[in-house]
């Protein structure tokens, strides 16, 4: 096997032959291109949530790991890099074209060092760069995709967090709860909400619940389904249930799973659901001798 | 094992303490129309706040229960089922028609006194 | 093949992991069910594993609710039987298996019992359409004079 030397090589037309010529190259020339490459980041005003010093020390994780690469064509190491590089860059808000522009920077480091090195000899330059760019395409995918992958991840997680908090079970009163739903409900958030509920039910030792429905645009029969289960059990616990904000479009699918929409205890909108709750639970009414007829 | 059943004015309270088998139950609803018969009770109570999973067959005994009790002129309310049970409950499919529920002890007496008021109520004659 | 995106069920079936004096236990549990007693001891069984591998009390509760439906079924018709617990490990997630076995004289139309009009509401219904309600997965495979055997599994989340 010949170790490639500085000099232009011969008849071969082994693209190993000249990836291994560019990754010699790219290692002899570690410091410069990196200190170039980081130089040029900041000019472009990219990563700009970090200080200089931060930003050399991950360029040269990045550069190595992309020479590695290179080297080994396999991509395993450098998105795990990528994964965990991005894990610590999104959350001091670093954004996807930031995170392309670096890497696009870096290729276009390397192919003007490699010009510059090459360029007496054009078949040569042309070989090399042959070599170089389908690998160097690959590691800017691989970095970005690892990117923004991380970044949905991480979107998706936030989302969630957001409708757990965005459902709270509210106590405006003794013994009255309300749930406002807001959103689309899927199957799980639907258990979680039914969960959350039957719990504030006994904490608050609830007599009444009103569910108001008004922020759902749509729902489909499995979620209809349990949500009159939810109605059920909560009468379980001894509680009555209030359903507002009741669309057309969400009676009819009650309906068409079956649901007898006159057993059901519906008012208009939320401000009736409270008061008719509130009536219920003899908030209005002048206290008169006989509290056995309030109900 | 047998369920304490204590006698509370005009109301009998069962306090169910721990998971009851089949026969535990029979033996309850044995007990309960016995002593409601004996104390000519107005009222049951039945907490099954320790109660970690009600199946079909506990569902349909209490259901029983209630029935008997009512045969007895008595009323039954079942308080305590805890939130998760009543879930399983509900999506068993199981229907706790005819029995009344409440949340806990305290609900469950103030439901039974307005219960015999309604009663009472209707007993008399109108007053003038 | 690749792991990553495939599904594929390595059921563990010895789920092995050490006690609480360094031993190593086998977490498959296995209760013969022939008395009332024995209902209550796989629901607690089923709830214990159930806790035991992480599941929530609610689903917890579902599963131990499936357990004693099964286990007492296998009672009323097939005088005796067993239940079997087997942790599961997926790729992606875990979860609890329970198969109700019995050597009875079988359900002659399966078709008939997973009707949700032939419950639990009946004096000496099967509540088969509940406890699939309640689980994930459900399977039945019974054949009359033979035996009946029902697999339930619920997913963790």
């Amino acid at each position: 096997m010949r170790k490639s030397a500085p000099s232009p090589a011969e008849d071969s037309s082994n693209p190993e032959e000249f990836l291994r010529e560019l990754v010699s190259h790219l290692r002899q020339n570690r410091t410069q291109l990196r200190e170039e490459w980081a130089r040029r980041i900041t000019e472009a005003k990219l990563l700009t949530a970090m200080s200089k010093e931060e930003i050399f020390a991950e360029a040269t994780a990045v550069y190595d790991n992309y020479v590695e690469a290179l080297e080994s064509g396999t991509f395993e190491a450098l998105q795990a890099y990528a994964r965990n590089l991005s894990e610590r860059i999104i959350p001091r808000g670093v954004e996807t074209h930031e995170v392309v522009g670096i890497v696009l920077l870096l290729r276009d480091v390397l192919a003007r060092s490699l010009f510059a090195k090459y360029q007496s000899d054009f078949s040569l330059l042309n070989r090399i760069l042959d070599a170089y760019e389908p690998a160097a395409n690959r590691i800017a995918n691989t970095v970005a995709v690892g990117f923004v992958q991380e970044r949905e991840r991480v979107i998706r997680e936030q989302q969630e967090a957001i409708r757990v908090l965005s459902t709270p079970v509210l106590q405006v009163r003794e013994r009255l709860l309300i749930l406002p739903i807001i959103g689309v409900i899927d199957p799980q958030r639907a258990r979680q909400l039914t969960e959350q509920l039957l719990r504030g039910i006994r904490t608050n030792r609830a007599k009444v619940v009103v569910i108001d429905i008004t922020g759902v645009p749509v729902m489909d029969a499995s979620v209809a389904n349990h949500l009159v289960q939810t109605v059920e059990a909560t009468r379980l616990l001894g509680a009555t249930v209030i359903i507002t904000g009741l669309s057309p479009e969400i009676a009819q699918t009650l309906v068409t799973i079956g649901v007898d929409l006159s057993k059901m205890y519906t008012v208009g909108d939320l401000q009736g659901g409270i008061e008719e709750a509130e009536r219920l639970l003899g908030y209005k009414v002048v206290p008169i001798a006989d509290p056995a007829t309030s109900m | 094992m047998q369920v304490p059943i204590l006698k509370q004015g005009p109301y009998l309270i069962a306090s169910i303490q721990s998971a009851l088998s089949d026969n535990d139950l029979m033996e309850l609803r044995d007990s309960l129309v016995t002593q409601v018969g004996n104390f000519r009770s107005r009222g049951v109570i039945v907490d099954v706040t320790a109660l970690d999973v009600m199946d079909s067959f506990a569902t349909r005994t209490l259901r029983d229960i209630a029935h008997m009790i009512r045969l007895r002129g008595a009323e039954m309310v079942i308080v305590g089922i805890q939130p998760e049970v009543a879930f399983a409950l509900v999506r068993l499919g199981l229907k706790l028609e005819g029995v009344s529920t409440a949340l806990d002890l305290e609900e469950g007496l103030f439901y039974l006194d307005r219960a015999a008021r309604v009663r009472g109520k209707e007993a008399r004659p109108r007053a003038q | 093949m690749r792991n990553e995106g495939s599904r594929k069920e390595a059921v563990a079936a010895r789920v092995v992991s050490p006690g609480k004096n360094g031993k190593a236990t086998v977490r498959d549990i296995s209760v013969i069910v022939e008395t009332d007693l024995d209902i209550v001891g796989a629901r607690y069984q089923g709830r214990t594993l159930a806790t035991a591998m992480g599941f929530s009390p609610g689903d917890a509760t579902l599963i131990a609710t499936a357990i004693s439906e099964l286990a007492r079924n296998i009672i009323l018709y097939a005088k005796r039987g067993e239940i079997i617990l087997k942790p599961l490990a997926r790729t992606d997630a875990s979860g609890l298996m329970i198969v109700a076995r019995d050597k009875g004289p079988g359900i002659a139309d399966v078709q008939r019992a997973l009707q949700d009009g032939y419950s639990t509401s009946q004096s000496l219904g099967l509540g088969l359409p509940g406890v699939r309600r309640l689980m994930d997965e459900f399977e039945i495979v019974s054949e009359v004079n033979r035996g009946t055997q029902v697999t339930v599994k619920k997913w963790k989340r």
